[in-house]
């Protein structure tokens, strides 16, 4: 089994692994990260997205193979408690979780997104986050969190 | 163990509580106080049982409260409330108080998330047991300090009297020992369990924590990733099992080549009856097998038929059950009179719970004791289903819940649950199981389809002399609301349990008098007796969103007949003083002008506006909403741009809470009207993941929610879990009309659909 030495948050982590075998379940099972989240494995949803090089990926449609050299940065990676990321910071003042398991999927899309989109109008936000999916329905707090952020940054 | 686990666990805390020791029964004299004393060289522990104080509030050896809940938070911050309604009662701050839900090992069966009842029943319990603590610690602090309790008073945790002199804080009287006082257990479980001491709550007038809006504390970890779902535990020795379902629903496993699989490190076939899965050491190796296994299936008659025929059976399928709630005066005798009669049928399609992720459950039997993590609204149910599956006694099953991808009611969790111990059982090791995306959309069990046929009887003035409304559908109860049998899951029905089905749907929830009224329901019966991914349970507000789409919708036809406001209709028949406030409050604050629907003045092109409105009650709480819509007549898209919401649940214990609680169930309920709907053929269901049952996007939220939350503390708290969601359909269907004069009678308005009809 060929052996993939990866830079997570960081980090060189090391995984022996199948080539085809995607990227998040060498995050979660592997290295222990469980911030990805598996919603669908079919790139639908979003639960498992992480950054690599910066650009927001699903985890779940992406092999471990292919990730290379690049930086991947997961939830845990992008800030802490003492060094909120604005959007993690935005989201808590909004509270807008309910269950939860979503929340890769929009967090990490949105500081990808306002990375390059300093002051982006709500028709930007909403279409930058298109396609993620929450099924709680706390859409309206994620506009509001992206929104705050942005002011934030 | 995970850092969850040890968090959550009575173990834990008694290692961080000290010696486990017993207060003594009431009324507390100073003979029993002695036997405080007495019992503090004692290891005696309460049985974990509804009839004991100490199943439900904890003073730990720090002063701090741990309350024991057995019903569980699926996201609305439910655990937030009641820690607020702790802590009033018991006189302490809200950070002195820790909720720990959901475990049976330290909480008694109060029903898990169930019905909306999260504060109104469970709530009421832990109310009614911390008001019994603080009475049970003063009597103690009286003895002790020799003041008589009511010259006592408690400020943040210390009783003390008035002068201040003599104090004595609930950590020194108790802290880190059990309360041993019985309470007046009614003798049921679930969510009918009642068990009051002898103190009665405080007046709402003195509430200083209740109806603060106090943030939720599980947010920060989830965000900075520190927080772990059920997917997330791991133990010792663990593998990964995946369940493999047939392709045609019924089909069974006749002949499975393990050789298929040989390639595959660690994995390994279990087939027990006509449950089939894998089990391999790693997750990718166990999706592999599941892929990969060569499984000569049953030449099953394919069960079903393709969605499109959907309402034409319903419509023609034998009745099995019919219930009429109690008549006003006679329906069949004023249609006679009518001298006009207004009729409509509406149409609600299966739909799914296709929560965010497909259920997970892990399984771990070591020594002959069975521990459960499971993402399942009702664990205590769960242990008592799986001790059945495998064959243990209950006692012998400890179920925990832990937060999954998403909970609406009796979703895949259950099932999870019990395919996992199955698993375990099998191969002797602690086997997680989560499905894949197509099992958790397509084979969840789903919210019931239906039909609803309603009429109106006129009399010549216009007014309405009787009212009629019958629906007809599945049952919403094909497996029980939770796991507790076999027949209820899926491995049991595959390990030979046929469903165990029972028939219920329900009746409009209104108090419109007409002085001619009939309302009932009809059922069907299930399409396939075992293994049905088109079983039927509870999804958010069971069969809720289906009758008052129809009855909420009828009410506005019929206000158009007479050339009525549609708000005015509602107030001119409308009893109930709460309900008449409800539709009041949500006109005045959406500025709701009054006129007749359809909106004349609207053109026949392009995009155009309407609002309407829809009112319900539900278990006490009543809610009105007013939807705003723009309906592009050239796709048939709708966007339902802003709602405004008056909401009436009695005491509001946490008003922050109760409007992210709105949101959510006006943004699902929007989705379940606009996208949602189960399709399938004859061989099974064909919409299992996100591109074939879609829901809504966020280019498609609304502009805004408004809520107006209308607070009455003196008002026993009621439900909020649900209700809202219960009339956005009906409200977005009388906005479509006003804003198009065309009536949509099915769910759910997709583009296509709406395009068609405006045609």
């Amino acid at each position: 089994m060929p052996k993939y030495t990866l830079n997570v948050n960081g980090k060189a982590r090391t995984v022996d692994a199948d080539a085809d075998m995607p990227l998040l379940y060498a995050l979660r099972d592997d290295f222990g990260l469980n911030n990805p989240h598996f919603g669908c494995g079919l790139a639908q949803c979003g639960a498992c997205t992480v950054h690599v090089d910066g650009a927001a990926v699903r985890s779940c449609v992406t092999s471990v193979a292919d990730v290379g050299k690049a930086k991947v940065v997961t939830l845990a990676g992008l800030g802490t408690p003492q060094k909120p990321h604005p959007v993690q910071k935005a989201y808590v003042e909004e509270q807008v979780p309910q269950c939860g398991y979503c929340i890769n999927g929009w967090i990490m899309t949105a500081a990808a997104f306002l990375n390059d989109n300093k002051k982006p109008t709500d028709g930007e936000i909403r279409d930058a986050l298109s396609g993620l999916k929450c099924r709680c329905g706390t859409h309206m707090s994620i506009i509001r969190a992206v929104k705050r952020a942005a002011e934030m940054a | 163990m995970t850092k969850l686990d040890k968090a959550f666990s009575r173990r834990s805390f008694l290692k961080t509580g000290g010696m486990l020791v017993v207060s003594v029964g009431m009324p507390v004299t100073l003979d029993l106080v002695l036997g405080v004393n007495q019992a503090l060289a004692q290891n005696a522990r309460p049985p974990l049982a509804p009839d004991q104080l100490s199943s439900y509030i904890a003073i730990n050896a720090d002063g701090s409260v741990s309350a024991f809940f057995g019903k569980m938070d699926m996201g609305q911050g439910l655990f937030v409330a009641i820690g607020q309604m702790v802590a009033e009662e018991l006189d302490v701050g809200f950070n002195r108080v820790k909720v720990i839900m959901g475990d049976t090992g330290t909480s008694v069966n109060q029903g898990g998330a169930s019905g909306s009842t999260g504060v109104q029943l469970g709530g009421k319990q832990m109310r009614m047991a911390a008001a019994e603590a603080r009475r049970v610690l003063v009597d103690m602090a009286a003895q002790k300090l020799s003041v008589p309790a009511d010259q006592l008073s408690v400020v943040d945790g210390v009783v003390q009297s008035k002068d201040g002199a003599k104090k004595a804080s609930y950590k020194d009287l108790i802290g880190g020992k059990y309360f041993n006082v019985p309470l007046e257990w009614n003798k049921q479980t679930g969510n009918a369990l009642y068990a009051p001491g002898k103190a009665q709550p405080k007046n709402p007038s003195e509430h200083k924590v209740v109806g603060k809006p106090i943030p939720r504390q599980d947010i920060a970890p989830k965000v900075y990733a520190q927080e772990n779902f059920n997917t997330d535990i791991r133990v010792p020795g663990m593998v990964h099992g995946r369940i493999i379902r047939p392709a045609v629903a019924g089909a069974v496993p006749v002949r499975v080549d393990e050789s298929s699989i040989k390639g595959i490190k660690g994995a390994r076939v279990v087939r027990d009856k006509d449950f089939i899965g894998v089990i391999a050491d790693r997750e990718w190796d166990a999706i592999k097998a599941s892929q990969q296994l060569k499984i000569e299936w049953s030449d099953a008659k394919p069960p079903f038929f393709d969605s499109a025929e959907l309402y034409n059976h319903i419509r023609n399928a034998p009745v099995r059950k019919r219930q009429d709630d109690k008549p006003v005066g006679d329906v069949a005798a004023a249609f006679k009179t009518a001298a006009k009669v207004i009729e409509a049928e509406y149409e609600w399609p299966f739909q799914s719970h296709a929560c965010m992720g497909p259920a997970c459950a892990l399984v771990q039997i070591k020594d002959g004791n069975v521990t459960v993590w499971t993402g399942s609204q009702k664990p205590h149910f769960v242990a008592n289903g799986v001790a059945d599956t495998i064959g243990v006694p209950v006692d012998k099953v400890r179920a925990i819940w832990v937060p999954g991808p998403g909970s609406y009611g009796r979703n895949d969790a259950d099932d999870a649950a019990a395919d996992a111990a199955v698993l375990a059982k099998a191969t002797g090791k602690p086997v997680r199981v989560q499905y894949m995306r197509d099992q958790g959309t397509g084979w969840d069990p789903k919210g019931p389809a239906s039909i609803h046929r309603a009429r109106a009887a006129l009399d010549a003035s216009g007014n309405v002399i009787a009212y009629e409304f019958i629906s007809k559908g599945f049952s919403r109860v094909d497996v029980d609301t939770n796991g507790s049998k076999p027949a209820a899951t899926l491995a049991g029905q595959l390990r030979g349990e046929p469903l165990a089905y029972v028939d219920g749907f329900g009746t409009p929830a209104e108090s419109y008098t007409f002085a001619n009224k009939l309302v009932g329901w009809e059922t069907v019966a299930p399409l396939l007796d075992r293994g049905s991914p088109l079983r039927s349970a509870h999804l958010r507000d069971p069969v809720g969103p289906q009758i008052h789409f129809a009855s909420e919708s009828f009410m506005d036809e019929v206000a158009s007949a007479v050339g009525a406001d549609p708000v005015e209709f509602r107030l001119k028949y409308l009893k109930d003083p709460r309900d008449i406030a409800v539709v009041k409050a949500a006109a005045e604050k959406a500025g709701w002008k009054p006129r007749p629907s359809p909106n004349k003045a609207n053109p026949g092109t392009g995009t155009v506006s309407g609002r309407g409105i829809a009112y319900s009650q539900r278990g006490g709480t009543v809610v009105a909403i007013v939807a705003e819509v723009d309906v592009d007549r050239t796709t048939g898209k709708i966007w339902a741009r802003k709602f405004t919401v008056a909401h009436d649940c009695g005491q509001i214990i946490n008003p922050d809470g109760l409007k992210h609680t709105i949101e959510g169930n006006i943004v699902q309920g929007t989705s379940r009207t606009l996208w949602e709907e189960v399709t399938f053929n004859a061989k099974g269901v064909t919409s299992v993941d996100w591109a074939t049952y879609p829901i809504l996007d966020i280019t498609e939220a609304p502009e805004s929610i408004e809520c107006v939350l209308i607070n009455r503390p003196d008002v026993a708290p009621s439900g909020a879990g649900e209700p809202s969601i219960r009339a956005v359909s009906a409200a977005i269907a009388n906005a479509i009309f006003d804003a198009t004069g065309v009536r949509i009678r099915r769910v759910p308005f997709s583009p296509d659909r709406v395009k068609a009809a405006l045609a």
